[in-house]
């Protein structure tokens, strides 16, 4: 199965609704709930950092009966160190991003704590690409 | 304990689905830091928070919260209700402080998750 969804730059209204319709395909794939909390907990920390920090982007999502891999491509300034992005505490986010109650550093690092695999492409001035992949059987 | 306990507890309005009202839940989180609430592995807890917005619900979402309690007198949105109810969740309204609403909840056998 192939999904697309387009997020838009600064768009908090509908941060997490690609999470949210993803949450219920994973459901009527009867998906076991702990691995579904993993899967939408990572990805909706990826859709906000695409909503709060990029010019926009498209998250690709492929499942078949053994994984699903999530890949969030954007456009927008890049992480110029993504070892340093990695870290706990570490945030690059705007006022009003910390007042949605995000923005504490905490969400690259949570993203890799739900993932069997993170992969993290960034170019300065170009865009980011995260790959995201978790097993759906353990 | 159940979640209609907890309403009358916080001498709350209660929004959404409240058919959930007859759930029981064991653990509650109280906090306005969002990313801190999709760090909590159980399921059907309890969120009390002060941030009042539609990412609260979101996040609820993703994390399995069944029941939000927005402390400080905040009130709830049109649009946050009208997602609640299609996501499925209940929401309360409490004029209590996060200290007092937790207080109290905690003191009646709700336990923290961390």
């Amino acid at each position: 199965m192939h999904f697309e969804y387009n997020i838009i730059s600064g768009d908090f209204s509908n941060a997490g609704s690609a999470s949210s319709q993803i949450k219920k395909v994973l459901k009527q794939l009867n998906v076991e709930t702990v691995t579904i909390k993993r899967i939408v907990v990572a990805l909706y920390e990826a859709e906000v950092n695409v909503v709060a920090h990029s010019f926009g982007g498209t998250i690709f999502v492929d499942i078949n009966t053994e994984e699903i891999l999530l890949r969030l491509k954007d456009t927008g300034p890049g992480i110029p160190d993504i070892k340093l992005a990695m870290q706990e505490g570490f945030s690059t986010a705007s006022p009003q991003v910390r007042e949605m109650g995000f923005g504490a550093g905490m969400g690259l690092a949570n993203i890799k704590k739900n993932a069997d695999k993170l992969e993290i492409k960034s170019e300065v001035g170009v865009g980011t690409e995260v790959t995201i992949m978790v097993k759906l059987n353990e | 304990m159940k979640i209609k306990e907890i309403a009358k507890l916080l001498n709350a309005k209660t929004f959404g689905n409240l058919k959930l009202l007859e759930n029981e839940v064991e653990f509650a989180f109280s906090s306005d830091l969002m990313s801190d609430v999709l760090t909590v592995k159980n399921q059907n807890v309890l969120l009390l928070t002060g941030l009042t917005n539609i990412q609260s619900i979101r996040t609820a979402e993703m994390s399995d919260v069944i029941n939000i309690i927005y402390v400080r007198g905040k009130k709830i949105s049109d649009e946050m209700k009208e997602l609640a109810e299609e996501i499925g969740i209940l929401l309360i309204e409490c004029d209590y402080s996060m200290f007092k609403a937790s207080g109290i909840l905690y003191s009646n056998g709700l336990k923290p998750i961390y």
